[in-house]
């Protein structure tokens, strides 16, 4: 991971996420934003003060591994109640808007 | 859209060595799905096989499936990879509603597998050793339905149906190194190379590998550097290569579409590209700078995957024979020629063939019926041959026909009842009376039928004109409605005659 420092965050790298997040931002938000996602950043970076290369990397609070379940089927949803909550729907299938470019 | 420029596949390679690569998805054929307990099916109607956990409902938390670990652990085995001590899930963000997530549940820097080798056989017996990066597993997304604008495709598309059910559907995916050195034979290789993934995971039996049904799913990258460039050149990837003889044709359609670009100075844009089969051609995707921006973070719900020494033992004593190793040993025991041999390979039958001996068949008769009948049905459609039948159903029908109980030709019969879905060959002899009539009884009294309208045959028989006796054989079988055996028929004949 590289050294970050506060100074890393630009504008346009938070145009670009909220562009990544489908995010519409205004230009006030925009530099709002970009400062408060600095601040956050420079609060993290503490961690770098004690975190030196003989620590490992860590993913997870929780010093637990391997918890699986058998591979046997359990209950699912009808598909009325799936459909519940979507805005549209076929009567099986969930309805969406037109989508411009492809599967990923 | 302007025809695109293909040059010349041998003036191609003549000025360009070919790079491969290759990203192929395998379903693991386990009870349910990656992360949870919703069955893992195909075919069902459309968000009946889903959990909260599939839709990312609110409070839904994934939990791995025990299973699908053993069988990623097995394939990274089989593919000479080392597994790794510990590995862990991270989250791909992309905004698609294939998932409703908004993340795909994948691996990223510490993939299950890793650093293996795959031996592929060309047709003429040469190998090539694929180098493996990584395997990983994965969660598979739904399945959208483009509404609209006049093709089914994206474009033009006024809304899209989403069904969640192949969402969460445990995969592996296994990533190649670049390979070198296939030269003209990148095609052929590219072909081997899934062939030989899917014969390795159904010999495993952790997948279907049925690529119709997207169980298997090649992404192939090509790229082309000038002869004595040392630098690789701009790669593309082909997705939706979904049959053996489409990956062949899709890569030597992209090394004849890139030879002609660059060969006027052009450059090769790094994107996704679509294979059309129906046209044999691929058209431009997403450009790959963007959308590969996917924010890779660990998955905070799941728990690294730590698998024991023992368990690895215990997977590794269970695997099967290699590919190789198990086309060498087939070949020998059924005692094909290397043509016959190779075209059981090439049709991409050669686990039917083998499904269907082990069901008890004869591997003549396996291999006569499935590079027989069905293929030529399969042709005639357009499809795979193990969309049409299973090796269980074609045993069942050999041993009708060896039993007697069926000729040839009903048996092809019962093939197209089978095909149709009528149900097993047991049940389509049953419900269209096609079995063979072997009551001598019947067949005796057709004879006399048969004699008494042509009186003279008799006698023609026992002048010694033997011959005579077929116009009695084709009235018997015609009455018989084609269900009678005419080697036995003539037997009983001749007895008449006392010749």
């Amino acid at each position: 991971m590289s050294e970050s420092s506060t100074a890393d965050i630009t504008a346009e790298q938070v145009a670009h996420l909220a562009h990544l997040a489908r995010i519409d931002l205004t230009p006030e938000e925009l530099q709002r934003l970009t400062g408060e996602l600095a601040q956050i950043v420079h609060a993290v970076e503490k961690v770098t003060e004690v975190a030196t290369s003989d620590i490992p990397a860590t993913s997870h609070p929780v010093a637990l591994h391997n918890v699986f379940r058998p591979d046997v089927v359990g209950a699912t949803l009808s598909t009325e109640a799936a459909l519940a909550g979507a805005p549209e729907h076929d009567g099986s299938r969930f309805k969406v808007s037109a989508i411009l470019g492809e599967e990923q | 859209m302007a025809k695109t420029d293909l040059m010349d596949f041998d003036k191609a390679l003549e000025l360009f060595e070919p790079v491969l690569g290759f990203e192929v998805h395998v379903e693991l054929s386990t009870k349910t799905k990656m992360f949870s307990d919703a069955p893992n099916i195909f075919g069902a109607e459309p968000n009946t096989a889903i959990t909260p956990v599939c839709l990312g409902l609110p409070g839904s938390l994934p939990v791995v499936n025990e299973q699908a670990v053993r069988y990623s652990i097995s394939l990274g085995l089989a593919l000479g990879c080392e597994i790794a001590e510990s590995s862990r899930f991270a989250r791909k963000n992309y905004f698609y509603p294939d998932l409703a997530k908004n993340y795909q549940i994948s691996q990223y820097d510490e993939p299950i597998a890793f650093d293996g080798s795959i031996e592929v056989e060309l047709e003429d017996g040469t190998l090539v050793t694929v180098p493996i990066e990584r395997a990983h597993m994965e969660e598979d997304a739904g399945k959208l339905t483009h509404v609209g604008g006049s093709t089914g495709r994206i474009q033009g598309a006024e809304y899209s149906l989403v069904d969640y059910n192949r969402a969460g559907v445990p995969l592996v995916e296994i990533v190649t190194r670049p390979i070198f050195g296939a030269e003209h034979r990148a095609p052929e290789l590219a072909k081997a190379y899934v062939s030989t993934i899917r014969d390795l995971v159904r010999a495993l039996g952790i997948s279907d590998a049925r690529m119709e049904r997207g169980n298997l799913r090649c992404d192939a990258n090509v790229s082309l550097r000038p002869r004595g460039q040392e630098r690789l050149g701009i790669r593309t990837e082909t997705k939706n290569v979904n049959s053996l003889r489409s990956v062949e044709r899709a890569v030597r359609y992209e090394i004849q579409r890139q030879a002609a670009i660059l060969a006027k100075g052009g450059t090769i844009v790094q994107e996704t590209r679509h294979w059309h089969e129906d046209t044999g051609t691929t058209s431009a995707g997403r450009p790959k700078s963007d959308a590969d921006d996917y924010r890779y973070f660990p998955e905070p719900d799941l728990l690294p995957v730590v698998p024991s020494a023992e368990l690895i033992k215990e997977l590794r004593a269970a695997l099967p024979e290699q590919p190789v190793a198990m086309r060498r040993r087939l070949k020998a025991d059924w005692g094909f020629n290397d043509q016959e041999f190779r075209d059981i390979v090439n049709a991409g039958l050669l686990t039917e063939v083998l499904e269907t001996t082990q069901q008890g068949a004869a591997a003549f008769q396996a291999r006569k019926w499935w590079m027989g009948e069905i293929l030529r049905i399969a042709n005639a459609r357009d499809v795979e041959p193990s969309s049409l039948v299973t090796p269980h159903q074609v045993s069942e029908l050999i041993a009708l026909v060896e039993s007697g109980d069926l000729t040839d030709r009903l048996a092809r019969e019962v093939l197209e009842g089978v095909i149709a879905g009528e149900g097993t060959p047991e049940e389509i002899v049953e419900a269209r009376g096609l079995k063979v009539v072997s009551d001598d009884g019947a067949l005796i009294a057709a004879i006399d039928e048969a004699l008494a309208a042509q009186p003279d045959v008799l006698d023609k028989i026992r002048s010694g004109k033997v011959q005579a006796a077929g116009a009695v054989i084709g009235a018997v079988m015609k009455a018989m409605r084609g269900q009678a055996d005419a080697a036995r028929v003539r037997e009983l004949v001749l007895e008449r005659a006392g010749a």
